[in-house]
Order: C-alpha cells, then sequence, then structure tokens
C-alpha cells in the first residue's frame, strides 16, 4: 500500500513529505516505546506513535522508516519538522486514537511486524 | 582490530546528554552507506550502534564507541569507565531494566537494549565489571 492511501485511511494530515506518499508500505507498527520499536521494526514498515519528541525520528532514521504518523492528535515540534527533512521522512498527524489507526490500517490488509530471530 | 582495516574512527559518547544522544549512530549509519555496504546489514548495524550508544548516555559514566571496517565485518567495539553491570544475565534478559523514570517518559527504558543488540549482531560480546566499566564487543559480517 502507498503512504497517500494511508494518509487517506487515517484521514491524517500531511506534515512533510509531499514526494513520499508514492513509497510502498508492506507493515505497520504502532508503539509508544521506542525501545520496542528498535526491537520490532522491519524496513517498508509505517510507524504510528503518540510520543512527539526527537528520539522518534533518531530511531525511525536508525530503521530506514519511510513515514511516522503521529496519533491522538499530537503534533511534533518545529525542530521534529527539519529532522525529518534531513532525514527524508514522510510526517502525518492523525486526530484518530493509536487503537483505532492501528486498526484502520489491519482492516485493509496492512499486517504487522514481526521479529527476525 | 586488524592492521588491513579499511577504517577505523572512535567516537565518544557524553553521559546523560539527552540533546545528541543518537547523533553517533547516525553518522557510523552515514559512513556505512557511503561505503556502500548493503543495506540490511547498516540496518542491523544501526539499531545496535543506537541501542548501545542510549546505554551509554544513560547508564554510563561516559563512554566511547570504535567503528572499524575490513572486507569481510564491521565491528563496534564499545568502552564505558563505569559503573559496571553486577548480573549481566539479568542485565541480558528482556523486559529487565535499571532505567529511570526520566528515560522512560522519552521512550526508552523498557529492557530490549541489550538482547537486541546480541539479535542484530553475528557475534556479541560483554564484560563488564563493578566500579570499573563494561565492555561490548560486536562484530556483524558482510555477507
Amino acid at each position: 500500500m502507498k503512504l497517500r492511501q494511508i494518509q487517506e485511511l487515517l484521514e491524517a494530515e500531511l506534515l512533510w513529505g509531499e514526494d513520499l506518499l508514492d513509497e510502498e508500505i508492506e507493515s505497520a507498527f504502532g508503539s509508544d516505546l521506542m525501545s520496542d520499536v528498535l526491537a520490532f521494526v522491519r524496513e517498508k514498515t509505517v510507524l504510528l506513535t503518540g510520543l512527539t519528541n526527537a528520539h522518534v525520528l533518531r530511531t525511525a532514521d536508525m530503521l530506514d522508516v519511510k513515514c511516522v504518523v503521529f496519533v491522538r492528535g499530537k503534533r511534533p515540534s518545529p525542530e521534529m519538522l527539519e529532522m525529518a527533512k534531513e532525514r527524508d521522512i514522510a510526517l502525518m498527524a492523525t486526530k484518530h486514537t493509536l487503537y483505532v489507526s492501528c486498526g484502520k490500517l489491519y482492516a485493509k490488509g496492512i499486517p504487522g511486524v514481526n521479529r527476525e530471530e | 582490530m586488524s592492521e588491513e582495516a579499511t577504517l577505523h574512527e572512535v567516537f565518544p559518547v557524553k553521559a546523560r546528554d539527552f540533546a545528541t544522544a543518537g547523533e553517533v549512530s547516525g553518522r557510523i549509519k552515514r559512513i556505512l552507506k557511503r561505503l556502500g555496504v548493503d543495506s540490511s546489514v547498516v540496518r542491523h548495524i544501526s539499531v545496535a550502534a543506537y541501542e548501545v550508544e542510549l546505554n551509554l548516555v544513560i547508564h554510563s559514566l561516559g563512554g566511547e564507541m570504535e567503528l572499524s571496517v575490513d572486507p569481510t565485518s564491521i565491528y563496534l567495539n564499545v568502552t564505558d569507565v563505569g559503573p559496571g553491570i553486577p548480573d549481566i544475565e539479568l542485565a541480558m534478559s528482556e523486559g529487565y531494566s535499571t532505567a529511570p523514570d526520566d528515560v522512560r517518559m522519552m521512550g526508552f527504558g523498557a529492557g530490549m537494549g541489550l538482547p537486541n543488540m546480541k539479535r542484530n549482531a553475528t557475534d556479541f560480546h560483554i564484560e563488564s565489571e563493578v566500579g570499573v566499566g563494561t565492555r561490548i564487543n560486536m562484530r556483524f559480517a558482510l555477507n
């Protein structure tokens, strides 16, 4: 599924990353715990989180995550927006909760991620 | 480190410096990408580097990360100057963490760091002495 479809499904506002909307996504992961994100996330994964600090983008960068969706109406700081631009990571914001956001993507066939052993 | 290493760099990491935590790992990632290392290998190293860098910032009194590259492997050798880990087996178990609340508020301290490093590295070795420091050696095979 392309990022632009994910944006539509989540009724999300695109905060940055118009050029990335045709990127293909194969899985999704929802968590406010970056430690777990680091242990689970694989490439071509969209990250949904309610956490808004610089470590979200540093974590996403390490994992080659192409898009971060902030849930529950959370907004990233201008500093985070700059970090996303430097790292080429699309940012979206949705009013839906983490649970509802994940449900909407799962219902359309986006699977979760399993940890590589 | 072997003498035929094609690259060798040492990065200091300061204790409790959360504003810059992750920058060394970002630099390591960019170096490896520039060298043309396979993106899946780069991701494994980046995750392990980020985990170990956060551990240095959260738990240590300061330390350094040493990156070495030779034709077959990439090595990340990490040392700190204390306080040391009393029970390594316990520290290696998933979910065990001694991270303080402020660290948890930032999204870390879930007790996944050391096991996640081990999972991402080809070879992982840790040794620690209380009051002296901790040393972690990781090797990542290039093929």
